[in-house]
């Protein structure tokens, strides 16, 4: 007996896709040139897998403002915020964010993931109950595993089967926090955030919407799927992630709760790791400026992301409900996902596959997701990749439609503006 | 209304059999994960059926304690406030 022999399932499916030279799990870029390309050896890849959405990781200014903080701050913090004290920076960041939001409270995480895990497991207490929508991502999940709340998931995306479970709780004492996301990372899809603001009224229960996927992604001025669906004051916690749209790491929490503060020294998630370094701090202010004062950035993405969806939609590929800058190809098996990735990525796309259990109802999914860096060029280069690979696979049928005539099936669930 | 435990391994097991893909023999010493296949996941979405059908919420903490069909029939009848 071994210590990992338990993981000897795993390991036969890990040992087969590196035994074919196609592991999407084990993927290294030798050079990024920029949000949208990489060198894998001598060959250059389009990137169509990032979650770089504002195509900001290689702005002039971002990048020197990271480097000024660096060399004015040193390259790390060494400890905590509360066991070493915080530095101007994240001040100045939780400011920004407050301004950003509209909200009283700001606390600035390390990742996007220890965002989701601290306030999750702290709010919810001993007798308080959780209740996570199932298609919910790993660092939710988690979040609710670290504290000791009573966790229950509801179907994904529906408020009824939400409304239901907070009546079985009714006379149940202790607080109520239900979860939901703004976007689905893997299928791309929208909370119905306006009727599950409904059904937490009704029961007196709190909100937690995770932004993660949607901040500067969707509403008028790239907050997200709250302000885009015009229910912000119904939503009691925003958690959200500096690693996609903002282009750096880290994570947030912003609230209107009065005593939100006391989180800082009960969160350990907060309170046990170092904090952000100047570098990041710093680059992730002038992201959120520029999220803030290039709102075109915003409709380029909604723009390539419409492209993508149309072009792969006329190829017959069975798409995620809604345009969204993810875009999942729904596969039918696993090996046809590690297939097509691996021939895509041959011929210079690279892309991402998600599989059970981190994807919903058992799928395998080929992931894309597009960047307001993309050229329509690029995206219509991506279209032809999978058309001409999808076709060698016997996956895309010779009367498909071609990538020249996917201009018309932009749907209007993507808006910029409120619903 | 106060399902019986026979009631509840009908439940259990008619579930599962309209998720599994070919029909298979399930007893109560059935191991749900390890003879059946199903991930952690496809466990919590195969649970959340039998809830719909009881109208009771099973917390997740219970869900990892079971490991037979008996494990999860004993459990639902529990949470159902049977006797």
């Amino acid at each position: 007996m071994s210590l990992f022999d338990k993981f000897e399932p795993l390991n036969a499916q890990y040992v087969r896709l590196e035994a074919i030279d196609a592991n999407p799990f084990a993927i290294t870029f030798d050079h990024v040139l920029s949000p949208t390309e990489a060198m894998i050896g001598d060959s250059r890849i389009l990137l169509l897998g990032t979650n770089n959405y504002l195509g900001l990781t290689y702005d002039t200014e971002i990048v020197t403002k990271a480097v000024q903080a660096t060399r004015a701050f040193g390259t790390g913090t060494t400890g905590s915020r509360i066991a070493n004290g915080s530095y101007d920076g994240h001040k100045k960041l939780e400011r920004a964010l407050k301004d950003f939001y509209g909200r009283k409270h700001a606390m600035v995480f390390s990742t996007g993931y220890q965002a989701n895990l601290g306030i999750i497991s702290t709010l919810a207490g001993k007798n308080d109950h959780l209740l996570l929508d199932a298609d919910s991502h790993a660092s939710i999940y988690d979040g609710s595993r670290l504290g000791h709340a009573q966790v229950t998931r509801f179907r994904h995306n529906d408020p009824n089967d939400l409304h239901k479970r907070l009546r079985r709780l009714a006379d149940v004492p202790g607080d109520k926090i239900v979860v939901v996301e703004g976007i689905y990372s893997m299928l791309g899809d929208t909370a119905p955030l306006r009727e599950f603001a409904e059904v937490k009224r009704e029961w007196g229960a709190y909100l937690i919407v995770d932004e993660a996927h949607s901040l500067g992604v969707l509403g008028e001025t790239g907050r997200g799927l709250a302000e885009m669906q015009n229910v912000e004051p119904d939503v009691d916690f925003v958690v959200g992630t500096f690693s996609k749209s903002l282009g750096s790491v880290g994570g947030f929490c912003v609230s209107n709760l009065d005593d939100f503060d006391i989180l800082r020294v009960a969160c350990r998630p907060y309170m046990f790791t170092a904090s952000l370094p100047p570098g990041v701090i710093a680059a992730t202010m002038e992201a959120l400026h520029q999220l803030r004062a290039r709102p075109e950035l915003r409709l380029r993405l909604i723009e390539n992301a419409r492209r993508l969806y149309a072009g792969l939609t006329g190829l017959g590929f069975c798409l995620g409900p809604e345009p969204s800058p993810v875009v999942s190809a729904i596969m039918p098996n696993p090996e046809t996902a590690f297939a097509l990735w691996s021939d895509l990525l041959k011929a210079g796309l690279y892309t991402n596959v998600s599989l059970p259990p981190a994807t919903p109802n058992g799928l395998a999914l080929l992931r894309s997701s597009v960047s307001a860096a993309h050229t329509p060029q690029q995206i219509d280069h991506a279209i032809a990749l999978f058309e001409q690979t999808g076709r060698a696979l016997g996956m895309v049928p010779a009367s498909a439609a071609t990538h020249a005539s996917h201009h018309a099936a932009a749907s209007p669930s993507l808006s910029v503006t409120s619903a | 209304m106060n399902e019986s435990v026979d009631d509840i391994r009908t439940i259990v097991t008619s579930t599962l059999r309209a998720l599994l893909p070919a029909p298979v023999e399930l007893s109560d010493n059935t191991n749900i994960m390890r003879d059946l296949g199903l991930d952690s996941v496809s466990v919590m979405d195969f649970v959340m059926e039998t809830e719909e059908c009881l109208d009771i919420s099973v917390p997740l903490d219970r869900i990892s304690e079971v490991e037979t069909i008996g494990d999860l029939v004993t459990m639902l009848h529990d949470l159902k406030g049977g006797d």
